[in-house]
């Protein structure tokens, strides 16, 4: 049984717990709810909070276990010859996987005749046939073990689904009638349903600390399967990025990094006087009036999502770049370029920028301004010699807010930028950028055995290593300026 | 001063000019104050120029998907090629694959020729059966067999013309562009405008975009985005689901219960920083985590929707806590007075007054999501897809697309017409992004309290 419909009985039971739990403790109490410690819906809660949060714990826990157990019980099954071929582990887990993910689903749509269903390895070359005429993907290079394999791991997967099925439906029975029986008119349900109530909360609060963990642990594990694979020198300190899926590739991320760097400066160098005169001229100049016009409209670029701006790039801006300067000036001939990306990206950026710097140049107290003005200067005589010293920790912290955006932007530099890893200096020119190749390396057929496939978690690594740094830094700024005066 | 005067004393000699007479100080400082100012206008102009300019192009480029030019002509469905066998069987008729129906599209085309006296002008029988889109034929082979009693009858149909036929009448194709391309000849669009003349072309408004899966490199006129707007629904229902319970949830144990310590202060700078991880790193660990761990299917908008909730679920955090911390500690003391307990203050007296907030957040955060593109990349939802899913909640284990993504994926294409195509698919994007926003501003100002 799928576990969204084991889910759903779950939360059924618990409905019908809900309305057991309230007709319980009102025939206990003789009808007259005043007799009743609590309100009588926190009894009906207090029989459906036990029947459905520990059973549905249990069914996550297990769907989050089930795969490393399988994984592990899989590993043991492998017959050492096929390790011995230099072949990796996982990578065979994989295969096995999709055989018998493909078997399955030939199952489903009758394909296969009882006898191939029952040994698989002996019929692997006729299932191969069939699978391959039905258009059902499956491990190419699947042997006779890796069907029988395969067919072991359906069948424990499909014992475990069993198990799962009645463990999630006994928990859930068993709260039921836990929380039923503790029912009497003294029984305190409030203060139970409170207490379980603020531990979903602190459950909740913590999903943030695990996606963060999630996030670095599935980065780390596999950014150490390629530093095995390649050596980590080579890639922090290696100038060409060739990959080649088939061994003898050269993926030294300095060439990535400078391109991601030069567009990330382009983008801020249009971005940053753009934006923070926009915000100078609305917090200082602007009528009310305008004000409310021009904010939203500006705000507006920051809510359109990232894919229309890549094409925007991609059919405008590059073609009129490539048409009316690279062309002309003999800088080059191609229509994605560091510039394109750069300055769509700087288009992007422009209300992060006046944004920010809009609030930080607002809360600079208005006695600093009234004495400057006080003193004979000029309106922009105090925004420069005076707001803006205040506000600049603030104004900083916000171009570093920026800038962390600049360099994990993806859309617009796929779709801008080309995907020729070079290290130029001439902005006309195509180059690349981390987060391009961490899409390139990761879409399409993927060996997740190849270093060339594992780069990509190395990359994405060091991508959010960069940013969150930057982050740190930009929001201890921000921060600190803010308590100025406050 | 007065008295120096009255004295008789030599004035000084006059540094300044009259009050009346600006001096070159004044004027310089005053024309350096006017440019502060222009270029402060001059940002703001550059701002909304962009924005016009990519809202425009978007527009102007893609408007033209929700237009589509269709062909009517009568067709002789001729038995003896649809139906070989003669016995009206449908597995023996599903034997004829599409090349045979578009013969019999084919000699329907130059038989109207004919008929209009219109030339064919030394067009060959390929050119002319070209002019056709190369989904029609499939149309065609669908009606016929779900309804067999057509075979040997003559019908009325209206199919897709090429997508460069189309193009012409929509100003992508010329003449002059044509005569380099290999895939169509002048002489062609020359037929096509004749056509159009005798009333049997029309440019209509299409709702197949809107409904239609997408369609493979050599019939962008048949391609729509059915499948991604059903991808991103199921998707935004998974975020829902999830997103918004536990975001909320997180904010009030941050906001109202959580003490002051070493763990909560954790959590609040985890979550500010979540806030602005790149998107992609959220697809790698979709990638790892999802895919590769829990081995849950690729392209499949439950993955999809998972790496989009742990992607929004900052967003909705630092809304929520906002607009709970908005609503004034009177209406909490006023609850703890009366004999609330600190749960049913926050739950009957808080939550309700900081809703509208927290709605407005939800939806923003919904709409960020529904744009984002990156992280559904990596978890595969770039493959093609033909098939529809199914109903949640099976169809959430199904292959599906999505918007933004069908958008990057058209962009890959050789064929010009799928610009217009993905430029389309923005607007609805776009659309769907207006709606929610509206919603937003709906539900702040109607529900806008001042304390």
């Amino acid at each position: 049984m799928p576990a969204i419909w084991i889910a759903l009985i779950i939360l059924a039971l618990a409905v019908v717990g809900y309305v057991l739990g309230v007709k319980r403790a009102l025939s206990l109490a003789g009808g007259d709810s005043r007799r009743l410690h609590s309100r009588t819906t926190y009894y009906g809660w207090n029989v459906a909070l036990f029947a459905a949060v520990p059973a549905l714990l249990v069914l996550v826990l297990w769907l989050i276990a089930q795969p490393v157990m399988l994984e592990r019980a899989m590993s043991g099954a492998i017959p050492e010859d096929m390790l011995s071929e230099g072949a990796n582990r996982s990578l065979i887990i994989a295969d096995v996987r999709n055989t018998a993910n493909a078997l399955s689903a030939a199952e489903q749509k009758g394909l296969l005749s009882a006898a191939e269903l029952a040994d698989p390895a002996g019929n692997a070359d006729a299932i191969k046939a069939k699978l391959t005429d039905a258009g059902i993907r499956f491990a190419s290079g699947a042997t006779p073990q890796i069907f029988a394999a395969a067919e072991h791991y359906s069948a424990s997967q499909s014992t475990g689904r069993k198990v799962i099925t009645v463990l999630a439906l006994l928990a859930a029975v068993a709260g039921l009638a836990f929380a039923t029986m503790r029912i009497h008119p003294e029984f305190r349900a409030r203060n139970v349903v409170e207490t379980f109530i603020k531990g979903l909360l602190i459950a909740c609060s913590s999903i943030a600390i695990l996606t963060t963990v999630g996030i670095v642990l599935s980065m780390l594990f596999e950014t150490g399967h390629f530093f095995q694979a390649y050596p980590w020198t080579d890639f922090f300190f290696g100038t060409t990025w060739s990959p080649k899926f088939g061994g003898g590739s050269q993926l030294g991320i300095l060439p990535l990094i400078w391109g991601t760097l030069y567009i990330s400066v382009i983008a801020l160098a249009v971005s940053v006087p753009v934006g923070l005169f926009a915000a100078i001229y609305m917090s200082e100049y602007a009528s009310s009036r305008v004000r409310s016009v021009v904010k939203p409209a500006i705000e507006m670029l920051a809510g359109i999502p990232t894919i229309v701006y890549g094409l925007f790039a991609l059919i405008t801006v590059g073609p009129m770049l490539r048409d009316y300067f690279a062309q002309p000036l003999g800088l080059g001939s191609s229509g994605s370029s560091v510039m394109t990306a750069g300055l769509v990206m700087g288009i992007m950026l422009i209300p992060f920028v006046s944004s920010l710097s809009d609030d930080i140049i607002n809360a600079v107290p208005q006695s600093l301004r009234d004495g400057a003005l006080g003193l004979g200067s000029t309106q922009s005589e105090t925004v420069r010699k005076v707001v803006l010293p205040a506000a600049l920790p603030g104004i900083v912290g916000a171009i570093l807010l920026a800038a962390s955006r600049a360099i994990g932007e993806t859309m617009i530099v796929v779709m801008g930028a080309g995907a020729a890893a070079k290290m130029n200096l001439n902005p006309f020119e195509a180059m690349t950028t981390i987060t391009v190749k961490i899409v390139s390396q990761l879409t399409g057929d993927t060996d997740f055995r190849a270093p060339e496939t594992l780069v990509a978690f190395a990359l994405g690594l060091t991508l959010f290593v960069i940013t969150l740094a930057l982050n740190i830094v930009a929001l201890y700024v921000v921060r600190k300026y803010r308590e100025q005066y406050e | 001063m007065t008295d120096a005067s009255l004295s008789g004393a030599a004035a000084p000699a006059r540094r300044h000019g009259s009050l009346t007479q600006l001096d070159e100080r004044t004027r310089r400082r005053n024309a350096a104050e006017k440019r502060f100012r222009a270029y402060g206008a001059g940002a703001i102009a550059i701002a909304i120029a962009c924005l016009a300019i990519l809202l425009f192009t978007i527009l102007s480029n893609g408007l033209g998907a929700f237009r589509q030019t269709y062909l009517t002509l009568p067709v002789a469905l001729d038995a003896q090629v649809l139906d070989p066998s003669g016995q009206r069987d449908l597995d023996a008729m599903k034997k004829v694959t599409t090349i045979g129906y578009s013969k019999v599209l084919e000699a329907a085309l130059r038989q109207t020729l004919a008929q209009n006296a219109i030339p064919e002008e030394g067009l060959s029988k390929k050119d002319i059966g070209d002019l056709i889109s190369k989904e029609a034929p499939a149309q065609l082979r669908n009606m016929v067999l779900a309804d067999p009693a057509l075979v040997g009858t003559s019908v009325d149909v209206s199919v897709l013309t090429n997508g460069r036929v189309d193009g012409f009448f929509k100003g992508r194709v010329t003449m002059a562009s044509a005569e380099k391309d290999s895939n169509t000849s002048p002489a062609q669009l020359q037929l096509a405008q004749t056509l159009k003349e005798k009333g049997m072309l029309a440019t209509k408004w299409n709702w197949a975009f809107l409904t239609n899966p997408d369609a493979s490199d050599q019939r962008p006129e048949a391609a729509g985005v059915g499948i991604a707007i059903l991808g991103s629904v199921y998707m935004m229902l998974v975020v829902l689901v999830l997103a918004v319970p536990i975001g909320v949830a997180a904010s009030i144990y941050l906001e109202e219960f959580a003490p002051k310590n070493r763990l909560t202060d954790i959590i609040e700078v985890n979550i500010a920083n979540l806030a602005a991880v790149p998107s992609i790193v959220f697809g790698i660990l979709g990638l790892a985590a999802f895919i590769n761990f829990a081995g849950l299917p690729q392209s499949a908008p439950i993955v999809g929707g998972l790496v989009l909730t742990l992607m929004t679920l900052p967003t909705i955090i630092i809304s929520t806590r906002a607009a709970l911390k908005a609503v004034p500690p009177s209406i909490r003391d006023a609850a703890l007075g009366i004999g609330a307990s600190k749960m049913q203050t926050i739950f009957h007296h808080v939550l309700p007054l900081a809703l509208p907030g927290i709605l407005t957040g939800t939806i923003i955060g919904l709409a960020q999501a529904l744009g984002e593109t990156a992280p559904l990349l990596l978890i595969g939802m770039v493959a093609f897809v033909k098939n529809f899913p199914s109903a949640p909640p099976e169809g959430l284990f199904d292959p599906a697309s999505a918007l933004p993504v069908q958008v990057y994926n058209w962009t890959q294409r050789a064929d010009p017409a799928f610009f217009e195509r993905a430029s389309g698919a923005i607007i609805v994007l776009l659309v769907f992004l207006l709606c929610m926003n509206v919603l937003a501003i709906f539900l702040r100002r109607r529900f806008e309290r001042r304390w």
